[in-house]
């Protein structure tokens, strides 16, 4: 049935570690990570909690083809409620850490409660237990992950942790596994932190192996690959430039945000793009990418390895960043970079290894330095206050701020407070790109039409995993939809955001629907589990989740009014580049989404839609 | 013609399929724990490089064996672990320069790669090409047209 069939209850505050069974009704109807973990979330905490109080519950959960042969099949899910939005949060990984949970014979792990003194839970096959945590409270994610591997004497032990983002309070702190992979956006880490909890250590020896046909399993995996192969964008495209290959692309179009959204294009995209990556550089004559890697399962491979200049400022002293590491992917060098204004490739590096290292999203801490620059700009932060001149295009403004921010020192404090919460702090609450508290990623919302309605009505805050219509408005998949034309895209984003919580909840990753549809994923869910499902039936299943996060949003407190763009997106036109004087059409978008999604004006579920859907 | 397992690490991406393939192809299980090939990953130079046994000629595991458990495959080459004469006094293990033949605690025997009878799976599963069954004689093929290339194929002077 490919589901392991076991949940781990894990009482922080009273210090017990129990095993159930996993609900398999649940388990039908929601299939698995992002789904079911979101479904036992919603049913067991109320959505008016604090997301940093004990009563808050954080779940790791896997899917039914996590730990399998079908490509990409190693993802799990963090879901909790968010601190940085305060809507339902979940955030996903690859690495090699989900399929380890899976191998050691669990679905998922639920917390609840808070403990009392720093703790780590330890996974070996069917026995979990808590263990003392204090001499890794203080650690980085790296010293972390060396520490466990050293002190258990298992060199295979796979480790999901935080660092010191997590423990200070950084409100987009992320949890990080297989030291450069992560559950990266809407401060999940956050609420690790907030409960003691700095890691699970887990080695799993009992692996997979109750797929229900096998037989037809393997066929259906190997026909599966065989499309990402052939496909030019998951087969060529993204194994030699990763997403990185983006940079200039999205450039071209006009849709690359730059310096807080008050341009378009960057004059710097390609210092800073996949080509600049693999051109030798002045310095010292080496590429800047090493090699590229893959998650569990992997066979796309898009993940950058690459090697900083030992020479650059930020590292010269410090020989500890000069070995190989993860990045650059796209969203960071976009956030670290042009939302900064900042075109310098190593300096970016050098934040985002940071970013890995003391786990903190670099999406979110990238654009709010975006915006502290700008407020540096018009004179309402100083150089005093930030303790650096930060200009536009200030790479050493950036290394410092990565510097201070997960420690919590200076003004890292309040940029770890996310750009909404300090940008109202100083007057300019317009100045946050963000929706729902959450920054933008790295594609221009009004330029790009789609995406802005996917940022404006995403159940975790602007995110583009939630409905990537840039396939589609870019990219020309499945079908190409013109990217400044807001007519029709009330519907693609449905149809993506339904789309993306199946793949989701299968546990397989986002990026293989660039070559794969539902009908490439059906059949490998059907031979798994040894039940039907169809196309239909996961449309039917990305649905329900869509509309139980937005069930849990909507009692927590939010409203139509919150499914919003920053003023800029929607007054302040694109400057140049094909999109020149477009803004968001928003308002006209979205009273036709409410209707296409089967939803009152304000914004709620109505009664037939939640019936037609098994709400 | 006798075939050998070619690993190119170079292409190795890290992805872990082979192991699957390994595991599942034997004990009918994903679990890269039971696999007979692994993929090491040296994080600070970011090479992955997969290793199994190189089905030595006078192979060590197979002369330390008291009980001759483990015989040669004559079509295949591979030198294989009779389950049932295996007594697990690890004997094997300790013997091998190469660590490729481990012990199993679920089954109190030892294991290691059997080329899968002629077929293996991890070469079947490998998406990059890192892993490849080919001539036994013709391994060099590869970096010989390589240098061939690179000599034969300059401008004319």
């Amino acid at each position: 049935m490919s589901w392991a069939g076991k949940i781990l209850r894990v009482n922080l505050t009273a210090g017990t570690v129990t095993s159930e069974p996993l609900n398999m009704d649940w388990a039908r109807a929601y299939l698995g990570s992002r789904g079911l973990g979101s479904k036992y979330l919603v049913e067991e905490v109320s959505p008016k909690v604090d997301p940093l109080s004990a009563d808050n519950k954080i779940i790791w959960a896997t899917g039914p083809l996590t730990g399998t042969m079908a490509s990409t099949g190693g993802r799990y899910t963090v879901i909790t409620k968010g601190p940085l939005t305060g809507a339902i949060a979940c955030s996903n990984s690859g690495g090699y850490w989900g399929a380890e949970l899976k191998f050691a014979g669990w679905d998922m792990i639920i917390f609840e409660g808070k403990s009392p003194k720093p703790v780590y839970l330890y996974i070996n096959d069917d026995v979990a237990e808590l263990r003392d945590a204090a001499h890794l409270w203080g650690q980085s994610v790296w010293k972390t992950e060396e520490t466990l591997k050293t002190s258990l004497q298992d060199p295979l032990v796979r480790v999901s942790c935080i660092g010191k983002a997590g423990e200070n309070g950084v409100l987009y702190a992320a949890v990080v596994n297989d030291l450069h992979r992560a559950a990266g956006r809407s401060g999940v880490g956050t609420v690790m932190g907030s409960k003691n909890l700095k890691a699970i250590a887990v080695r799993g020896t009992k692996g997979v192996g109750n797929i229900r046909d096998p037989k037809a399993f393997m066929a259906a995996t190997k026909a599966a690959k065989k499309v990402l192969a052939e496909n030019g964008v998951t087969g060529q495209g993204l194994p030699a430039y990763g997403t990185q290959v983006l940079m200039n692309v999205i450039n071209e179009v006009g849709g690359l945000p730059t310096r807080n959204h008050r341009d378009v294009q960057f004059e710097g995209a390609k210092d800073i793009s996949a080509e600049a990556m693999v051109t030798p550089r002045a310095t010292d004559g080496k590429k800047h990418l090493v090699t590229n890697q893959a998650c569990f399962g992997c066979t796309i491979a898009c993940g950058r390895i690459s090697k900083m200049d030992e020479s650059h400022f930020t590292v010269a002293t410090k020989p500890q960043y000069w070995g190989a590491s993860g990045g650059l992917e796209y969203e960071a060098a976009w956030a670290l970079g042009a939302a900064n204004g900042v075109n310098d490739l190593e300096a970016l590096q050098y934040a985002n290894l940071l970013c890995n290292e003391e786990g903190f999203d670099p999406i979110s801490f990238g654009a709010t330095v975006g915006a502290v620059m700008e407020l540096y700009e018009m004179g309402v932060l100083t150089k005093e206050q930030l303790g650096i001149e930060a200009p536009f295009g200030s790479a050493k403004a950036l290394a410092y701020f990565a510097e201070i921010t997960a420690k919590g020192e200076g003004f890292g404090k309040e940029i770890g407070q996310g750009s909404k919460r300090l940008t109202a702090k100083y007057g300019h609450p317009d100045l946050s790109m963000s929706v729902k508290g959450q920054e933008f990623p790295a594609y221009d919302g009004r330029v790009i039409q789609g995406i802005g309605l996917a940022y404006a009505t995403s159940n975790r805050g602007a995110c583009h995993l939630r409905g990537y219509t840039i396939a589609s408005e870019v990219l020309g998949i499945p079908v190409k939809t013109e990217p400044t034309e807001h007519n029709g895209k009330p519907e693609l984003v449905k149809a993506f955001q339904d789309a993306t919580a199946a793949f989701d909840a299968s546990g397989v990753c986002i990026f293989t629907s660039f070559a794969w549809t539902l009908a490439d994923v059906a059949p490998q869910v059907q031979a798994a589990v040894g039940e039907e499902y169809t196309v239909e039936h996961l449309t039917h299943i990305g649905e329900r989740i869509w509309n139980m996060e937005r069930d849990f949003n909507n009692n927590a407190g939010f409203t139509a009014a919150d499914d919003k763009l920053p003023k800029r997106l929607l007054t302040e036109a694109a400057k140049t580049g094909p999109g020149k004087g477009v803004v968001s059409k928003l308002p006209e978008m979205l009273p036709k989404y409410y209707e296409v999604r089967g939803w009152n004006a304000d914004g709620t579920v109505k009664p037939e839609t939640r019936e037609r859907l098994g709400l | 013609m006798q075939k050998v397992l070619h690993i190119n690490p170079d292409k190795c991406t890290g992805c872990l399929q082979c192991e699957m393939a390994c595991s599942f192809e034997n004990y009918g299980v994903y679990a890269t724990s039971k696999s007979r090939i692994k993929v090491f990953d040296f994080h600070h130079t970011g090479k992955k490089v997969p290793y199994t046994c190189t089905q030595c000629d006078e192979a060590w595991c197979l002369h330390a064996c008291p009980v001759e458990a483990i015989k040669v495959d004559k079509a295949t080459g591979a030198k294989v672990v009779n389950e049932t004469t295996c007594v697990g006094c690890k004997v094997c293990t300790i013997a091998c320069p190469f660590g490729t033949i481990n012990y199993v605690q679920e089954t109190g025997k030892v294991q290691k790669c059997d080329l899968c009878g002629g077929d293996p799976a991890c070469a079947d599963a490998c998406p990059t090409g890192a892993i490849t069954f080919i001539d036994a004689n013709w391994t060099g093929m590869d970096k010989m047209k390589q240098w061939a290339d690179k000599l034969g194929n300059q401008a004319a002077a």
